[in-house]
C-alpha cells in the first residue's frame, strides 16, 4: 500500500501553507477573536482552597446585580454515572469531567471552578464573581505523590478503591489504579548482570504552556440547537463532551473549531464550553468565555509530577539483562494520569528479555491532568535514559553504542504486548552517531548528553471529503483542528493523488455538521490517519473522474487511467483521445452525472511508531548553577516527511518544551496548596535567548501501512530532552541530577555537595 | 463609568474611539475597533503576543491604557502588509515555516519589524535577545530567528 | 465602586494639585508596566490615575555644566539606553535599567517607576544606589532631595508622603577613572525577576587603586541594600584576589534573604558574593580603561 520512494510531485516539498496569509496578517480568528451580537461575558468563580467541602453557595447577591443575566453551579448539570467513555483521546470518566468543570460537594484544587456568571460586560461579570458567596470547610490537602500514597494521607474520594489490585482494597485511598507490564523475570536478569544501577527520580507538574488561553463563544437558540465556536483540539470531542455533561443529544450541538493557538494535548478536554452553554441556555443569549492566563495555569490540566525508581542491569558487553521501573504519577483531582503510556514507553526503545514495570495512578489536590505531548512518556524516559547513561559510563561504552547493542528492531517483542513491525530506531541511532555534533570538541565546564525516546503514535477514526469545483479546483474538508500546519499536508497529499497543482487545492477544517466524524487532533495522528482518509477520498475521486472520462469518450471505465492530473486512454488500443484535464472533466460534470467528489470515513490502523535520538551540549556556571544550552541536535525517524519544514518545526518545538521541562518549568505550591506561579513570569518557559538553533535530522524509514509512509512526528521529540540535558550536566559536573527541574539553586546545591 | 474620547492614528489612519480609563489599548484594539490581530496571551507583559509599535517604539499593548493612545501613532499587525503586498517578514515567515499555530506570529512580526527598523544588521544573539519578550511554544524559535535574519540580509541587499 | 478617572497634566504644579485633591487615592502613571499589571490583578484600586508623561521636564535628560546628569522620571529605559552620555558615564545604571523585562517593557518602563514600585528585586535600584543617584521629590509641601537608597522602605512601600512623587533623579558628575556595573542572577537569560542583583560603582586613582566604592545588593533583603562594609572592603587597594574575597564575604554577610519561589536563602547568599565579585571586576575594568 505504501508508495515506492519515487520522485513525488508535492510530497516532500516545502509548500506555502494554505492558511498562511491569514496567520501572518492577523486576520485568522482564534478562540477569543469571535463575537456575536448581544453577547454576554462569562466568568468563573474558583476555589481558593486546595481541598475543601462546599457547605453552601449563595448566588443571590450576584443575581441581583443589574446586568447579570445568569449564574450556574454544578446543580445545573445532571448527575451522571461514574464510568469511562471512549470519546476523546483516551477513556474519560464523564462524571469526573463534569465535576471538574463545576465542582460538586467538594473542591479538589486551588482554582477548581465552583460557579459561573454571565453579565453584559467583563467588568460586571467580575463584580458578580466577587458577589458569589461560597462557604467552605477547609480540609487537609496533599500534593506530593508519595505523600498521597501514605496510609494516613488526606483522602480525596471516599469512593476510590484502587483498580488493578487483587484483592480489591476495602479502604478508600488516593490510588486510582495500579498497572503492571511484565516480560520474562527481572530477578533472573539481575542475577546475570555485571553492573546494576538503581536510581530514584522526581519530577514536578508542568503545563503545556500554549500561548492562547482557552476561549469559546456559544449560543443556545430557543429551539434547543446550540452552536459553539471554540479553540480545541477536536470539535467532535467538544460536541460529545458537552452533550454528555449537559445531558443533551449530540445532534443538538454544532461545534465550529476556531484556529487554535497551541494545544499540545491540553485542549483535548472541555473546561469552559459546557459552562458557557449552561449560561447561554439560562440567559437566552450568546455567551463568550475566555480564561485569563492565571486561570489557564490554575484551572486547566498540567501533566503529572512523578516519583519513580528505575533499576537496570547489564553485562560487561553492554547488553541490558533486566529493566525494572516503579512509576508513580500524579493524576490531579480525578483519576486518569498517563501512567499506562508512561509504563509502556519506558523500555520500548530496547530489545529486552526481562522487564517489569509497575505504575500507580494517584489523585492529589492539584488540577486534573490533561494530556501533554506523548503523555507519560517523557517522565519515564527521563528516568530510564538517565540510568542507561550511568550504565554506559560504568562500562566505559559510548552512549550511542550501548543503545545500538540493545536497540529494538523489526520483530522485537515489546514488554507491553505488540511486536514491532518495521521501525527506524537503528537508523536513527546511526544517523546520530554520524552527525558531526557527536564528535565536536567541548570546552571547559561543558558537557554532552545523549538520550532516546519513543512514542507509539495512533491512528483512529477520521473522515475526509474531496469536492471538485466547477473550475477544476478542489476542496478538501477534514475535521481536525490544525495545530501544526497539517492543512498544508492535507493539501499536499490531495494534490499528489489528484495530480494537480497544490495551489488549486483548498483544505478546510470543517465543523461537526459538515464533515464526517474525526477523532481529535492528538496522538500524532492527523497526517497519518486523516491524511489516509484524504488519500482514500482523493483516490475515490480519481476513480470517479476516470468514470466521467470514460463516459465522455464512450469507453469502459477500466480503459481509462489517471496520470499527472489527466485522464488518459489506458493504451493506444482504446482510441486516439486527447488527455482530459481534471478541469476539463469538471467543466462537463453536470452532463456526465453531476458534481464530482467523494467522502471517506475510516479507522486508520497501522500507525507507525516513532523513535528519536537527541544530543545536547551545555555549559554550567559552577558558581551559580546556571545552565546555558550551547548546541542541540534532534534526530528522528518520521517515516516520510510530507512537508519537511513543518516536520522540522514539530521536532524543534518538542525539543524546546523538553528543555524547559528539564531546566526551569515547574508548578510551585505553598503550604496551603495554592499555586504560587500562575503566570509566564514565574512559570519559566524557554525564551528565544535561552536556546540555540535546534538542528534536526529527518530519518525516513517509511511506514508500510500509510500510502506515503507517514509516521506521526509531533510527540516523540519531547521524550529525550530531559535525560539528554541531565546526562550533559553529569558530563559537565559529575553530578547526577535526579530531580526536575534542574534549576540553578538545585544544581548549585548539587555541585556544592549539599544536595 | 465615564468614557473618554480618544483621538489617535492607527496604521496611518486617523482613528477615534471611546473607552473607560481602565481599558487597555489591547482591549480597545480587539473589542472596540475589531482589530483582533493583536492577541492576549497573558495580560501582564510577559508573552509579547499583544505587541504594537507606538511612535516607533515596540511595546506591549496590554500595558498601555487606551486613553494613553491620545495623540500618538500606533502600528499594529494589520498595518504590516500594504494592501495585498506582504511585508518581507510576513513572506519569509511563510516561506521558511516560521510559524505553526500562529498565535504568537503577529507579535513576532511586529517585534521583528521594530528590530530591523532599529538595527538592520542584527546578529543571531542580538535577534534572540530583542525577541526574548515574545514567547513561542510551538517552534522552539529556530525558524523564526532564521527568517528574521534572512529578511535582514535581504533588505540590506546582501 | 467609584468610576476611575484619568488625567494627564502638563505641568508638575498641576500634577501636585491633582494628587493632593485625590487624598491618597491616586496613582502616578509613567511607564505603566507595573501599575497596569496591579490594576488588572486588583492589587490597587485608585480613584484617579495621573499620567505624568505630558510634563515636558519629566521626559528630558539633561547634562549640567557641572557634569551632573538629570534624568526625568518619565524617560523610558529604551530612551535612557540611547543616550550616549549617560551610557558612557554610568554604563552600570543603563545596563541595569535595560535588564528590566523585555524590549517591549523597555519601550515604556522607567527607572523611577522601577524604584518607586519598591520591589526588593528591582533591577535598576542596586545600580542607582551604587551610582549615588538622588531623587527630586515634589509634593504639596514643596521639593526635597532623597537618595535612591532612602526611597524603598519595605516591599511595595516607599518613603514618599501622600501626594508626593518623584520628578527626576540626578547622577553625580563623573570623576575620572570611574565606572559602574550591574549583574543579576536569573534562571533564564531574560524575562525573569532577579534572584540576586549586584551593583558596584568604583572610582580609581592613576595607579588603579580604588578610592571610592559603593556596592548595593538586590533581592537579598526587604529593600535593596547599600552595603557599606562591602564598599569599604575595596577602598585603598587594587581589585586583587584578597579584595575580592573580602568583598564576597561582606556581601554575603549583609544578606537577609528569604526562601521563596525564586530562590533559597542559601542560594541567594552564595550568589550575592559571586555577583558582587563579578560586577566589581567589570566596573574595575571599565574604570581602568577610562582616562
Amino acid at each position: 500500500m505504501a508508495s515506492e520512494a519515487k520522485e513525488f510531485k508535492w510530497v516532500g516539498k516545502r509548500t506555502i501553507r494554505p492558511d498562511g496569509i491569514g496567520k501572518v496578517t492577523g486576520r485568522d480568528r482564534f478562540g477569543a477573536d469571535f463575537a456575536l451580537p448581544g453577547m454576554l461575558v462569562g466568568k468563573v468563580v474558583r476555589s481558593p482552597h486546595a481541598h475543601a467541602r462546599i457547605k453552601s453557595i449563595n448566588v443571590d447577591k450576584a443575581l441581583a446585580l443589574p446586568g447579570v443575566k445568569a449564574v450556574v453551579t454544578a446543580a445545573d448539570f445532571p448527575v451522571l454515572p461514574s464510568e469511562a467513555q471512549f470519546v476523546g483521546e483516551g477513556p474519560v470518566n464523564m462524571w469526573d469531567l463534569s465535576r471538574n468543570c463545576l465542582a460538586r460537594d467538594k473542591v479538589l484544587y486551588d482554582g477548581h471552578a465552583v460557579a459561573a456568571v454571565a453579565a453584559v460586560s467583563s467588568d460586571l461579570a467580575d463584580q458578580a464573581v466577587a458577589l458569589i458567596e461560597v462557604s467552605y470547610e477547609v480540609l487537609p490537602h496533599v500534593i506530593d505523590v508519595d505523600e498521597a500514597m501514605r496510609p494516613d494521607a488526606p483522602i480525596l474520594h471516599e469512593d476510590m478503591f484502587t483498580d488493578g489490585v487483587n484483592p480489591k482494597p476495602t479502604k478508600p485511598s488516593n490510588v486510582a489504579k495500579r498497572v503492571e507490564f511484565i516480560k520474562g523475570k527481572v530477578e533472573d536478569g539481575f542475577e546475570k548482570a555485571d553492573v546494576i544501577v538503581e536510581r530514584s527520580f522526581t519530577t514536578k507538574p508542568v503545563h503545556q504552556g500554549y500561548i492562547e488561553p482557552h476561549a469559546c463563544v456559544v449560543n443556545c437558540g430557543e429551539d434547543g440547537q446550540a452552536t459553539v465556536w471554540s479553540s480545541s483540539q477536536g470539535q467532535f470531542m467538544v460536541r460529545a463532551y458537552c452533550a454528555k455533561i449537559l445531558g443533551w443529544d449530540i445532534s443538538e450541538i454544532r461545534v465550529t473549531p476556531s484556529e487554535i493557538g497551541g494545544g499540545f494535548g491540553g485542549k483535548t478536554l472541555v473546561y469552559l464550553e459546557p459552562v458557557a452553554l449552561a449560561l447561554s441556555k439560562k440567559s437566552g443569549r450568546p455567551v463568550k468565555m475566555v480564561m485569563t492566563r492565571a486561570e489557564v495555569f490554575r484551572g486547566s490540566g498540567p501533566t503529572s509530577g512523578a516519583s519513580m525508581t528505575i533499576k537496570i542491569g547489564a553485562t560487561k558487553d553492554g547488553r541490558i539483562t533486566a529493566g525494572q521501573a516503579l512509576l508513580k504519577y500524579q493524576a490531579g483531582a480525578f483519576g486518569g494520569s498517563p501512567i499506562g503510556p508512561g509504563c509502556m514507553c519506558s523500555f520500548a526503545p530496547y530489545d529486552l528479555e526481562n522487564v517489569e514495570v509497575i505504575g500507580y495512578d494517584v489523585v492529589v489536590n492539584r488540577p486534573r491532568v490533561a494530556a501533554y505531548r506523548a503523555p507519560g512518556a517523557p517522565i519515564a524516559h527521563f528516568g530510564v535514559e538517565s540510568v542507561v547513561d550511568e550504565i554506559a559510563k560504568k562500562l566505559n561504552i559510548d552512549p550511542i553504542e550501548i543503545r545500538e547493542r540493545n536497540a529494538a528492531r523489526e520483530g522485537t517483542q515489546t514488554h507491553f504486548g505488540p511486536r514491532f513491525p518495521i521501525i527506524g530506531f537503528v537508523e536513527t541511532l546511526k544517523a546520530a552517531k554520524r552527525h558531526p555534533h557527536w564528535k565536536a570538541p567541548l570546552g571547559e565546564n561543558q558537557g554532552r548528553g545523549f538520550a532516546t525516546g519513543f512514542w507509539f503514535n495512533i491512528g483512529g477514526e477520521s473522515s475526509a471529503t474531496v469536492n471538485i469545483n466547477e473550475d477544476g479546483t478542489a476542496v478538501v474538508a477534514t475535521g481536525n483542528p490544525d495545530i501544526g500546519g497539517s492543512r498544508a499536508s492535507m493539501a499536499i497529499m490531495a494534490a499528489e493523488v489528484l495530480g494537480i497543482d497544490v495551489d488549486r487545492v483548498r483544505p478546510i477544517v470543517a465543523d461537526t455538521s459538515s464533515v464526517g466524524y474525526c477523532f481529535l487532533t492528538g496522538g500524532s495522528r492527523v497526517t497519518f490517519a486523516t491524511g489516509m482518509a484524504v488519500v482514500e477520498a482523493g483516490r475515490k475521486t480519481v476513480k470517479e473522474l476516470c468514470n466521467r472520462a470514460a463516459k465522455i469518450w464512450e469507453v469502459e471505465p477500466d480503459q481509462v487511467v489517471w496520470e499527472d492530473g489527466f485522464a488518459r486512454p489506458a493504451s493506444s488500443n482504446v482510441g486516439d483521445f486527447e488527455p482530459l484535464s481534471l478541469a476539463a472533466i469538471a467543466a462537463k460534470s453536470a452532463r456526465t452525472g453531476g458534481p464530482i467528489g467523494a467522502s471517506t470515513s475510516l479507522n486508520a490502523q497501522g500507525a507507525g511508531a516513532g523513535f528519536a535520538a537527541h544530543i545536547c551540549d551545555l555549559e554550567v556556571d559552577k558558581e551559580t548553577g546556571k545552565v546555558t544550552v550551547l548546541r542541540y541536535t534532534a534526530v528522528q525517524d518520521v517515516g516520510r516527511a510530507i512537508h519537511p519544514g513543518y516536520v522540522e518545526g514539530q521536532i524543534q518545538g518538542g525539543a524546546a518544551q523538553g528543555i524547559g521541562w528539564a531546566l526551569n518549568e515547574e508548578y510551585i505550591y505553598d503550604d496551603k496548596g495554592r499555586l504560587q506561579n500562575p503566570g509566564f513570569l514565574d512559570y519559566r518557559v524557554p525564551v528565544a535567548s535561552d536556546l540555540p538553533m535546534i538542528d534536526t535530522v529527518i530519518v525516513e524509514v517509511p511506514n508500510p501501512r500509510h500510502p506515503y509512509g507517514v509516521r506521526g512526528v509531533g510527540e516523540v521529540p519531547i521524550c529525550p530532552p530531559m535525560a539528554a540535558v541531565a546526562n550533559a550536566i553529569e558530563n559537565a559536573t559529575g553530578c547526577r541530577m535526579t530531580a526536575l527541574p534542574m534549576s540553578p539553586p538545585v544544581l548549585l546545591a548539587a555541585i556544592d555537595g549539599e544536595g | 463609568m465615564t468614557k473618554y474620547h480618544v483621538n489617535t492614528s492607527i496604521n496611518g489612519e486617523p482613528t477615534e474611539f471611546l473607552c473607560e480609563p481602565q481599558e487597555t489599548l489591547l482591549d480597545v484594539l480587539r473589542d472596540t475597533l475589531g482589530l483582533t490581530g493583536s492577541k492576549e496571551g497573558c495580560a501582564s507583559g510577559d508573552c509579547g503576543a499583544c505587541s504594537v509599535i507606538i511612535d516607533g517604539r515596540l511595546v506591549c499593548s496590554c500595558l498601555v491604557l487606551g486613553v494613553e493612545a491620545e495623540g500618538h501613532e500606533i502600528g499594529t499587525i494589520e498595518g504590516l502588509a500594504q494592501g495585498a503586498h506582504l511585508h518581507p517578514l510576513q513572506q519569509k515567515f511563510l516561506e521558511e515555516a516560521a510559524l505553526q499555530c500562529g498565535i504568537c506570529t503577529p507579535g513576532f512580526l511586529v517585534a521583528a519589524k521594530a528590530l530591523l527598523d532599529a538595527n538592520p544588521n542584527p546578529t543571531e544573539t542580538e535577534t534572540r535577545y530583542w525577541l526574548a519578550g515574545n514567547l513561542c511554544r510551538c517552534t522552539g524559535y529556530d525558524k523564526i530567528i532564521r527568517a528574521v535574519m534572512d529578511v535582514a540580509a535581504e533588505m540590506r541587499g546582501a | 465602586m467609584n468610576a476611575l478617572q484619568y488625567e494627564a497634566p502638563n505641568t508638575v504644579k498641576k500634577a501636585v494639585a491633582l494628587l493632593a485633591k485625590a487624598n491618597g487615592k491616586a496613582k502616578v502613571l509613567a511607564g505603566g508596566t507595573d501599575l497596569l499589571v496591579q490594576l488588572r490583578a486588583k492589587m490597587v484600586s485608585p480613584d484617579l490615575i495621573v499620567d505624568v508623561k505630558k510634563i515636558p521636564q519629566l521626559r528630558k535628560i539633561t547634562v549640567g555644566r557641572d557634569g551632573r546628569i538629570r534624568v526625568g522620571a518619565a524617560v523610558s529605559g529604551a530612551e535612557l539606553g540611547e543616550h550616549a552620555r549617560v551610557s558612557e558615564a554610568y554604563p552600570g545604571v543603563v545596563e541595569a535599567v535595560e535588564l528590566i523585562g523585555s524590549t517591549q517593557i523597555q519601550g515604556r518602563a522607567t527607572a523611577i517607576g522601577n524604584l518607586c514600585n519598591a520591589s526588593p528585586a528591582a533591577d535598576s535600584v542596586p545600580a542607582l544606589i551604587a551610582a549615588g543617584a538622588v531623587c527630586t521629590v515634589v509634593g504639596p509641601n514643596g521639593e526635597r532631595q532623597v537618595p535612591a537608597e532612602k526611597i524603598g522602605v519595605s516591599p511595595g512601600r516607599t518613603s514618599l508622603a501622600p501626594g508626593e512623587f518623584v520628578v527626576d533623579f540626578v547622577l553625580p558628575a563623573r570623576k575620572p577613572r570611574s565606572a559602574d556595573a550591574y549583574l543579576r542572577m536569573i534562571p533564564r537569560t531574560e524575562m525573569d525577576i532577579a534572584i540576586v542583583g549586584a551593583g558596584v560603582n568604583l572610582s580609581l586613582d592613576g595607579d588603579g587603586v580604588i578610592t571610592e566604592a559603593r556596592v548595593a545588593l538586590g533581592a537579598v533583603a526587604p529593600t535593596v541594600l547599600l552595603v557599606e562594609e562591602a564598599g569599604r572592603a575595596l577602598v585603598g587597594g587594587k581589585l586583587d584576589d584578597a579584595a575580592l574575597q573580602r568583598l564576597d564575604a561582606a556581601a554575603r554577610a549583609a544578606c537577609r534573604p528569604i526562601d521563596d519561589k525564586r530562590g533559597t536563602i542559601t542560594y541567594r547568599t552564595k550568589v550575592a558574593g559571586v555577583l558582587a565579585r563579578r560586577a566589581a571586576a567589570i566596573a574595575y575594568e571599565r574604570a581602568r580603561s577610562k582616562r
